[in-house]
């Protein structure tokens, strides 16, 4: 299998996604590709409504029914853009598998947790209900969850939201996947419990040799634990990279935005933070050109008049702007720093 | 569990004590004495007075109220002022009709129901879907003595299939009887089954929109599966809690169909005895009537725990 282990596990080439929006038909995602090999990380970053969930959705083939998706999505060279809904059951929870925001609201609270960790091995592996459960024991074993023996009959609400979180990894990890993609993982969890969950995923991660696609709004979760990164506006990706290169230097006002908004410990108390002017667009009406030109601090007319180029900056470094000469001489990202 | 059980019998009794009152003092106040309506009208004051005495209608009220409640404890109900029989064995014989009268219009309501609200849900906004509404808010637009007519028209006058009214009786075979029942029984259930249906098309859609439906159909599971398996049981406790105040209704609609249908049930008894002023039938009716409803409701309480793990804990 030589020619398995380089051939990227997941290939998206010039993925679209238009939803059904109330406001009418929405270009959710466009333009978006990407490759990933075998046990490579790649972080989404970006604000809510910037299409990363929505990419994540349309990896797992769970977009709802009225929207298009074009372009191509492979797994393994084989297309899974228009595969047919039994064939795609094969694959997610088996190959593929994801973690989701809520693990409140994640779990079925009428079943077990036990029920529905083994409920994946039942299905994809033929488990008999002894074996999916004594490997339900074990997987919950391995996620940190305590005593798993002897709460695997327990039911949801008597876990905490962390405890939860563990339990919807142990789920997804079940079939051992080739992919793993979490969408905030951590967003709902208090602070303490975040970097325990982070840790455990990342451990996972390099045990199995799987590859993970991280889905956050932070740039400081995604500059720890993935090795590549992509950043998101209006549905298109404007800068990606090495994370360490794109924190190193950041291309993108957009990029730059978001690092200078962070909140800062040991700031003076009363200092403001830094926003980016304007507010998130309607992906039902985004702007003509960059999708970033009604809140770009850069913005010249050349940029409403179509959308702009992915720019090479670097090794692997690319920069959807057409004012790279500009935004990069400000050297934000961790020079400045 | 048990302590959950047991608050939940207490709040029964509690309900059956405040019916029991509301129905006594109710029936005492409305107009019309029982021994002067016995009697007619051109009978002498004295004999109608000798009378009052006799059934025991001069006491004070609270004194006729308990003893009332201490002959239902021990399940003597009095006789009945118009037949002279025991209200007990009155009622025992009809029972024998209504109830299985209202066991298959709650079966046929809940069949009906379920699979119309369960198919509406999963093809959401398709063709399907709003065909079936449409023929629900038709459903729930009919009275249900008028669409008995029409079910007598078609089924016993045109196509000559059930007999227009009557109770063949459990004694020539369970079949003879529940055909009779047949038409009663779908004409009460049409209509509680319409409300049904669009309550269990929202619970189910409602949950379809849960997280934990994403999260199993991430694991693979089909779109059936998921809804069997994951959605109909958390879509289970709104549609119980209408299941058990339809069945109020059901009971109450047995008043007038059984009417429509020439049926000795306990609603034509009552409806009878409301006509005659025989008061101490009304009352150990209604009273039976309220006890029903009050323990299906309990039954569906205790349903409730079983269903969802979460509820135990919340009242223990």
């Amino acid at each position: 299998m030589a020619e398995r282990s380089t051939m990227p596990l997941i290939e998206v080439a010039n993925l679209g996604v238009r939803l059904n929006t109330s406001r009418g038909p929405a270009q959710a995602v466009r333009g978006v590709s990407f490759a990933l090999k075998r046990g490579e990380t790649l972080g989404l970053v970006g604000e809510s409504g910037c299409g990363k969930s929505v990419t994540a959705m349309s990896l797992m083939g769970l977009l709802p029914d009225s929207a298009v998706v074009t372009g191509s999505i492979k797994l393994d060279g084989s297309e899974l853009a228009g595969l047919a809904d039994a064939d795609y059951c094969r694959l997610r929870g088996n190959r593929i598998s994801m973690i989701f925001q809520e693990p409140m609201t994640a779990l079925n609270p009428m079943h077990t947790i036990g029920h529905q960790v083994a409920e994946p091995l039942r299905r994809h592996k033929n488990f008999s209900a002894s074996q999916a459960r004594k490997e339900a024991i074990a997987l919950l074993d391995r996620v940190g969850l305590p005593d798993p023996a002897k709460r695997i009959d327990a039911y949801p609400h008597q876990f905490s939201g962390g405890q939860r979180q563990r339990v919807t990894i142990a789920m997804a990890l079940a079939c051992e996947p080739d992919l793993l993609i979490a969408d905030e993982p951590t967003t709902a969890l208090d602070v303490t419990i975040q970097g325990q969950i982070l840790d455990l995923i990342a451990d996972l991660v390099e045990e199995r040799g799987m590859s993970m696609i991280l889905i956050s709004h932070d740039l400081g979760v995604i500059a720890e634990n993935v090795q590549r990164m992509m950043v998101m506006y209006g549905g298109t990706v404007v800068e990606s990279g090495p994370t360490d290169e794109v924190f190193r230097r950041m291309g993108h006002p957009y990029t730059q935005g978001l690092f200078r908004a962070r909140p800062k410990l040991g700031a003076r108390k009363g200092t403001r933070l830094t926003t980016i002017a304007g507010t998130v667009p309607e992906l039902a009406d985004l702007p003509a050109g960059c999708t970033f030109s009604e809140r770009c601090p850069l913005v010249i007319d050349r940029c409403r008049t179509a959308l702009p180029p992915m720019v090479e900056v670097g090794a692997g470094h690319g920069v959807r702007c057409v004012r790279t000469d500009v935004s990069m001489a400000a050297n934000v990202g961790a020079l400045s720093a | 569990m048990s302590v959950f059980v047991l608050r939940r019998v207490l709040t029964l009794l509690a309900t059956l004590v405040g019916a029991s009152l509301i129905i006594f003092l109710v029936l005492d106040a409305l107009p019309g004495n029982a021994a002067q309506m016995l009697m007619g009208a051109d009978a002498s004051p004295d004999a109608v007075r000798a009378l009052t005495v006799k059934l025991g209608l001069d006491q004070p009220l609270a004194v006729r109220y308990l003893q009332w409640i201490k002959g239902l404890l021990v399940g003597d109900l009095g006789n009945s002022y118009v037949y002279g029989t025991p209200v007990a064995s009155l009622i025992a014989e009809r029972l024998v009709l209504t109830i299985p009268l209202a066991i298959m219009a709650m079966s046929i309501t809940v069949t009906l129901a379920l699979s119309a609200g369960i198919y509406t849900a999963a093809n959401h906004n398709k063709l399907g879907d709003v065909g079936v509404m449409s023929l629900t808010q038709v459903g729930i637009a009919l009275p249900n003595f008028w669409f008995a007519i029409l079910l007598v028209l078609l089924f016993s006058v045109r196509l000559q299939w059930l007999s227009a009214g009557g109770f063949a009786g459990w004694e020539d075979g369970i079949w003879l009887g529940g055909k009779s029942l047949l038409l009663p029984a779908i004409s009460l259930a049409v209509v509680q089954a319409a409300i049904l249906a669009r309550v269990t098309r929202s619970a189910v859609l409602e949950v379809l929109r849960e997280d934990f439906v994403r999260t199993a159909r991430a694991k693979g599971l089909g779109k059936r599966e998921v809804l069997w398996r994951h959605v109909l049981r958390n879509a289970m406790i709104p549609v119980m809690t209408v299941m058990g105040l339809q069945f109020a209704n059901l009971l109450a609609g047995t008043i007038v169909i059984e009417n429509v249908f020439y049926l000795p049930g306990l609603g034509r008894l009552i409806f009878q005895s409301i006509a005659n002023r025989d008061l101490i039938v009304v009352r150990n009716c209604v009273m039976l009537l309220a006890t029903m409803v009050v323990i299906v409701n309990f039954v569906v309480d205790v349903l409730y725990a079983f269903i969802d793990p979460r509820i135990k804990v919340h009242d223990l």
